[in-house]
């Protein structure tokens, strides 16, 4: 009795689910691996990769794992992935190394893979589009010296040291900051996780342990946020410089806590991909690197046509 | 309500209505499988069936753990951090010392075994509850893990051996159609083993006892605060397993992973019929339910649902397993 009952249940489900699948029988179909989905970040690059679906007349898939900490559960998608038999294959690697075998597997498959956002170290990408983000926290780090005068005591806020993304930002900065700017101390970089509330926590005791700080480079959304946040919460005036966008992160700015931040062009990234992807899937020539831009707005162009189109909620 | 079906159950007791529970865990995998595999042409595949079995094996093994700590009515918050920390501690041996692949192997599953005596002594010797005890075992691990590594990952490049103990195919290697990874074997390995214990050895049979009634136990004389000990030491070594396997997998131990996969080994654990109040449960059953888990995620995917939707019946599985299983009980 409740064995039928379950059956038919699950049936039920299963039956529901594959109406809801696009029939996607003839049509050109590429499969994006991210490292994350839940993000506004990562739903900028999906409306990107949406967009460029919808021009090419491709279907498109978009998957992520919900932190970037779950480097396994990110093979698996992609393993889900080459059972679908994609014309190509997306792919923001968590760790280049975990996904060689399932990469190796596609190109014996014969299916092209275009990496995005922080890449993936190995010949296996027929491209890349990626933010040179070395030189966009390079442009960060001279925002930040020009805003506080040129000398004094700063701090970062970096979502994390393993990923690629995390140690270019930081490196990009500090580096920029030691060339450059020798009487700018940097007297703390802490990481957390790229979460909002944690990297609160960590402002806040940034904060109270240096009184005379002057500002902070918040290196993601979820850093940024947790800095002004931090700096709210304790009632400082410091500079904040962010990355990324996001609503939160936008109203800062309007509001003058957030001084400005850097922005990628997350919608590019993933139209780019999309694009080289189904170049590629057709034989077509791409190139290696795709330099998908970075820009750094404020107050006074955050509502540029330009700026605007690469900013998202 | 209550027809044939459960009338034998009835009659022979609890006994039959675990395997009558196994067989209801078991018909919902098969009928998510056929119901994937008419849905999509690419789901029943070699390759994807593989695939499958590999993304169960590390869930599956935690589960294993996780099942017997619920059994004594306890509850292991810790097994995902822990599963890490012996990942990373085998990269220790292994990469950082130079050691050969059996002592990486032997570090890692004592250490599970170390972690989960620490585990077992809060619980058993200091009277903290299990949920308490294994949450702070749960982070004091994923810091050490943290701590330990340097929070860098630790890549197992100097070891070539390492990977074949998850990805290596012995299967493959004697009917080449069917590499079925290594690491699938180790799983259903430790099954049986643990199936083993449970049911032919005093641990197994005192494993129950302590989740049936403790208290009846401990006035019969028996030492009880030993016998639990000694389940979370298993099932810490069992964690070491899974730490070997995921780490030949990502062939890296990664420090910053782990938390959060107490939460899917805990709910295989009651799809298979666990009871979380103690005294009842299955390794088979476990088994089917880490299976249903990947069978879902996996079938979703191929199915191109939409991720955000995928969750929400992930969960609402959950919940249909576990209602199911309650109100079949109620009729019993």
């Amino acid at each position: 009795m409740f064995t039928r009952r379950t059956m038919l249940g699950a049936l039920g489900a299963v039956a529901m689910l594959g109406a809801s699948v696009p029939a996607m029988a003839q049509e050109t179909y590429v499969a994006l691996i991210s490292k994350g989905f839940q993000h506004q970040f990562w739903q900028a690059v999906k409306a990107g990769a949406d967009k460029a679906a919808a021009e090419l007349g491709v279907t498109v898939t978009f998957e992520g794992p919900d932190t970037e900490a779950q480097v396994d559960r990110q093979i698996d998608m992609l393993a889900a992935a080459l059972a679908k038999k994609p014309a190509a294959i997306g792919f923001a690697a968590l760790d280049s190394q975990a996904a060689i075998p399932l990469l190796q597997q596609a190109k014996d498959a014969g299916i092209p893979v275009v990496a995005f956002d922080s890449g993936v170290e190995s010949d296996i990408p027929v491209s890349t589009a990626s933010t040179d983000n070395i030189a966009a926290a390079a442009l960060a780090a001279d925002k930040m010296a020009e805003l506080i005068g040129g000398e004094g005591k700063i701090a970062l806020v970096v979502h994390d040291q393993t990923s690629r993304t995390g140690i270019d930002r930081r490196d990009g900065f500090v580096n920029r900051m030691k060339e450059a700017y020798p009487k700018i101390e940097i007297v703390s970089i802490q990481y957390g996780g790229g979460d909002h509330l944690q990297s609160t926590e960590i402002t806040k005791s940034i904060l109270q342990a240096n009184p005379d700080l002057k500002g902070i480079f918040g290196a993601n959304e979820g850093s940024a946020i947790g800095v002004v946040n931090g700096a709210r919460e304790l009632n400082r005036q410091l500079v904040i410089i962010g990355y990324d966008s996001g609503a939160q992160q936008k109203q800062a700015i309007r509001d003058g806590l957030m001084a400005g931040a850097i922005t990628q062009n997350p919608v590019g990234i993933g139209y780019e991909t999309v694009v080289a992807a189904v170049k590629a899937a057709k034989g077509e020539g791409v190139e290696k690197s795709i330099d998908t831009g970075f820009f750094y707005y404020d107050k006074s162009n955050i509502d540029d046509p330009e700026i605007a189109a690469v900013l998202y909620d | 309500m209550t027809t044939a079906v459960s009338q034998p159950g009835a009659a022979s007791g609890p006994r039959l209505s675990g395997a009558h529970h196994r067989l209801l865990a078991f018909a919902s995998l098969i009928v998510l499988v056929v119901g994937f595999s008419l849905a999509s042409p690419n789901f029943m595949q070699t390759s994807n069936v593989i695939a499958i079995l590999q993304a169960t094996s590390v869930n599956g093994v935690l589960a294993i753990a996780a099942t017997l700590v619920i059994i004594t009515g306890g509850i292991d918050l810790s097994v995902g951090t822990l599963m890490t920390f012996c990942a990373v501690i085998a990269g220790v041996v292994l990469t950082y010392w130079g050691l050969p692949l059996p002592f990486g192997i032997a570090a890692a599953i004592l250490a599970g075994a170390a972690a989960g005596l620490c585990s077992g002594t809060f619980v058993a010797k200091l009277k903290v509850p299990p949920f308490i005890a294994t949450l702070g075992m749960m982070l004091i691990l994923k810091g050490l893990s943290l701590v330990i590594s340097g929070t860098r990952p630790i890549y197992f490049n100097e070891t070539p051996g390492f990977t074949q103990i998850a990805q290596g195919s012995i299967v493959g290697r004697i009917i080449p159609a069917v590499p079925l990874p290594n690491g699938v074997l180790i799983l259903f390995l430790v099954a049986i083993v643990v199936s083993f214990i449970l049911s032919k050895t005093a641990l197994g049979r005192y494993t129950f006892a302590l989740g049936s009634n403790e208290e009846a136990v401990r006035l019969s004389g028996v030492n009880t605060e030993r016998w639990k000990i000694a389940v979370y030491a298993l099932a810490g070594s069992i964690c070491g397993v899974a730490g070997l396997l995921i780490a030949s997998r990502l062939n890296s131990a990664q420090p910053a992973l782990g938390q959060g996969y107490e939460l899917d080994a805990i709910a295989a654990v009651v799809i298979g019929g666990t009871s979380l109040s103690g005294g009842r449960g299955t390794i088979l059953g476990t088994l089917i339910g880490a299976l249903i888990m990947s069978v879902l995620a996996n079938g979703l995917r191929i199915l191109s649902v939409a991720q955000e939707w995928q969750t929400v019946v992930t969960g609402s599985i959950i919940i249909l397993a576990v209602y199911v299983d309650m109100l079949r009980r109620r009729k019993l």
